[in-house]
């Protein structure tokens, strides 16, 4: 019997009149697809449609196409569904996956519509004047006390807790070294520094040569303490406690042996070889009061240095977030359900969990009904795409957002979706070291501040059209979105009304 | 210094301060349920506490001695890099999580789930050694490092049910038999060999020293030794 009764996913056809036999393909291709026997052979079946041969062959010689193969059509039976039956009917396996949620779930954020001014209130034109994008996270306190000095000016009387401060509302999510290449991890904290924002650490650690970027990182404490201790945990401007992740909320992580070289273990602290596993839960967070402790653990530790807490959207999230102010996070980081990973079961990454845009503005919603919004500041991420969607979730709720996978595909990632493999042709979420090599530290830094500029420009734009001068006076500010196509629960859940209301 | 009735955060800015002053050894009196004493501290400093200490002591610790003469509670070197906690009484649950080196003696009993997810790097390897009994999921997602069960004073098996699950690092010693069903499914029982016996015979000597243990009557070759069968138990669960 055929052991593999999968057809190719996609054909890769190598035009032999254009090739002229440099094979750069052949050492471009980290998934071993091309080789040479008198011509440039091509092993459909490896394809993941990564594209990097395409880019790098100098004569256009090659073109991958979806292989055509047509299937019974059946509106149930999708063929994606037929796929998973035979590769698990030979291998008794979970569907691993990478990136974030694939399937055609409704996307809110396609369905809200932003305002604009016409004659009253005149819009604001950001080429020529000022526009504040600039953005403090952290608690913020609930009245301020100020006293007269005598000599006619003021003193503030209120202590104030210590902020992050961002020049544009949009920070690096957490992907951490391991499943990502170390130059990933540098060009974003590179990136992170030129445009006064702050990169993750992910949960890996922090490679030791990150430590000058301290000004412009947040540094992870997830499950498994990879890399945690007190020089990392003071590594940074704050100290993130990753309780779940949007593409797999609730389970833990493996990450494979293959990925665990001499680098990476020194950064995580672990033999080379050996799985780095991750905890489903903290076991020593098993209620908000053991949560507080851990804050407060990290507080002390720090000096008192912000904590954020980093939670999967799911379904009660409203409650978990206020219970998350009330234990004392400074930040609270909302990873919807369309974010990013290097590795997930796909029934999780699929399934599991609420759509970010839902998730944040209900947050936001409890959080100003209990009175406690002031004490944290809230990242949205998990599927911000653009900068469009940047100016949406702050009038949902958001504080900033964090981008992972816009700032990957920025640095040539295709969105393969095999990033669990190691063999990532494009440098990026790959530990061997022909292929990481390839991710240029300064030229991927250049293309990450040139994203979240343009993103930026973009944002003022938008904000000038509302006539608002500061990002401030967007943030949930839902008065100034619309839904379209939306059916009415769920606009009334976003509290935001349906055009022509 | 007196630690009566002072709440955690001002004491432990006051031990900080102390250790800022050149201080190398320092004595907590009253203590009484203080979180985070030690937290974070990379000073080779001692400290010796009176009284029951709270929860997370020397959590993120890296370097100091602590020694409690008395009970503790609940995550004992939580996440510790390195260092040494004596505990002459009985300690509480998830004690010594994801604990990287140093050592953790406690004189008496534990809660549930100590030394999950311990794990070892290069020369740091992480010992915890336990003179009573310990609860359920002792050693659980182990990764590294030494844990010790002795047993002492107690009747029948001293750990609970799932010791090691999850294993894939490190070794667990327990003094006695443990019946199959309490253990993980990912550990495997094995014989003593002379580096075994050597390593805890100088063990459990530091321990009685430190901790006023008597373990005398105790003979290493009553020890069972537990490994997993693989540091990566998960390899195969997964297809693309």
């Amino acid at each position: 019997m055929p052991g593999d009764m999968l057809p190719s996913e996609f054909i890769v056809d190598v035009d032999h009149q254009r090739c002229r036999r440099c094979k750069r393909c052949i050492l471009n291709c980290g998934f071993g697809v091309f080789d040479f026997q008198s011509m440039t052979t091509a092993d459909s079946s490896k394809c993941v449609a990564c594209h990097r041969c395409v880019v790098f062959c100098p004569e256009e010689a090659i073109t991958i196409t979806k292989n055509p193969l047509a299937f019974r059509e059946h509106s149930s039976w999708e063929v994606y569904l037929r796929k998973n039956i035979w590769k698990q009917a030979q291998s008794s396996g979970m569907m691993l996956t990478g990136m974030g949620n694939d399937l055609p779930w409704l996307n809110v954020f396609d369905h809200i519509l932003i305002d604009a001014c016409q004659v009253t209130n005149p819009s604001i034109d950001p080429l020529r004047e000022p526009m504040e994008l600039r953005t403090y996270l952290g608690r913020k306190p609930d009245s301020l006390e100020i006293k007269a000095d005598g000599d006619g000016g003021f003193d503030l009387e209120t202590k104030l807790e210590s902020n992050i401060k961002l020049d544009v509302p949009i920070i690096f999510s957490g992907m951490s070294y391991g499943s990502v290449s170390l130059n990933t991890h540098r060009a974003l904290a590179v990136a992170a520094e030129k445009l006064g924002t702050v990169m993750n650490t992910g949960e890996g650690g922090l490679h030791e040569e990150l430590y000058p970027y301290a000004g412009n990182i947040i540094v992870q404490c997830a499950s498994g303490r990879f890399g945690v201790h007190p020089k990392y945990l003071n590594a940074g401007v704050a100290v993130e406690i990753k309780v779940g992740q949007g593409a797999k909320p609730g389970i833990g992580g493996h990450l494979p042996g293959e990925k665990i070289g001499r680098e990476v273990s020194g950064t995580r602290m672990i033999p080379v070889g050996t799985d780095a596993l991750s905890p489903a839960p903290h076991h020593d967070i098993y209620s908000i009061e053991d949560l507080r402790q851990l804050i407060y653990a990290l507080k002390e530790a720090t000096g008192y240095k912000p904590v954020s807490v980093k939670i999967a959207t799911v379904h009660n999230v409203a409650a978990i977030a206020s219970g998350i102010a009330r234990a004392g996070a400074d930040i609270i980081y909302l990873d919807g359900f369309r974010g990013g990973t290097g590795a997930s079961p796909a029934v999780i990454r699929d399934h599991v969990g609420i759509p970010l845009e839902i998730a944040l503005a209900v947050v936001d919603q409890r959080l100003r009904e209990e009175g406690i919004r002031n004490w944290v500041s809230i990242i949205a991420a998990g599927g911000i795409r653009s900068s469009a969607d940047v100016a949406k979730a702050i009038a949902l709720g958001a504080d900033a957002v964090g981008i992972g996978t816009a700032a990957l595909i920025a640095l040539g990632c295709r969105l393969c979706q095999k990033c669990y493999t190691g063999n990532c042709s494009w440098g990026i979420a790959t530990q061997r070291p022909e292929l990481t090599g390839r991710l240029d530290v300064d030229w991927g830094a250049e293309r990450l501040v040139n994203l979240v500029n343009s993103w930026s420009l973009e944002l003022k734009e938008v904000l000038g059209a509302l006539g608002i001068n500061a990002v401030e006076s967007l943030r949930g500010n839902r008065e100034r979105l619309r839904t379209l196509g939306l059916d009415a629960t769920t606009s009334e859940i976003l509290d935001v009304k349906p055009a022509g209301r | 210094m007196d630690s009566a009735g002072i709440y955690y955060r001002e004491l432990n800015q006051r031990v900080r301060e102390l250790i800022g002053q050149g201080y190398t050894e320092i004595t907590l009196d009253g203590v009484n349920g203080q979180r985070y004493i030690a937290d974070g501290l990379e000073e080779s400093v001692s400290i010796v506490i009176n009284g029951v200490p709270g929860n997370d002591l020397g959590a993120f610790m890296d370097g100091p001695m602590v020694t409690v003469n008395d009970n503790a509670q609940d995550c004992v070197g939580n996440t510790m890099n390195s260092g040494k906690i004596v505990i002459k009484g009985h300690a509480g649950d998830v004690l010594g999580y994801g604990m990287r080196g140093g050592k953790i003696f406690v004189r008496d009993d534990v809660g549930y789930r100590v030394g999950i997810h311990m794990k070892s790097y290069k020369g740091q390897v992480p010992i915890i050694v336990v003179g009573g009994g310990a609860g359920d999921f002792f050693g659980e997602y182990m990764a590294g490092g030494v844990l010790v069960l002795i047993g002492l004073g107690g009747e029948g098996v001293p750990a609970g049910d799932y010791v090691g699950t999850g294993m894939h690092g490190g070794t667990i010693f327990i003094r006695g038999r443990v019946p199959s069903r309490q253990l993980g499914r990912e550990v495997r029982v094995f014989s003593l060999e002379d580096d075994d016996r050597t390593m805890l015979e100088g063990l459990l000597e530091e321990f009685a020293s430190d901790t006023g243990a008597d373990t005398a009557g105790v003979d290493v070759g009553e020890f069972v030794k537990f490994r997993p069968f693989s540091h990566r138990p998960y390899g195969n669960m997964y297809v693309y």
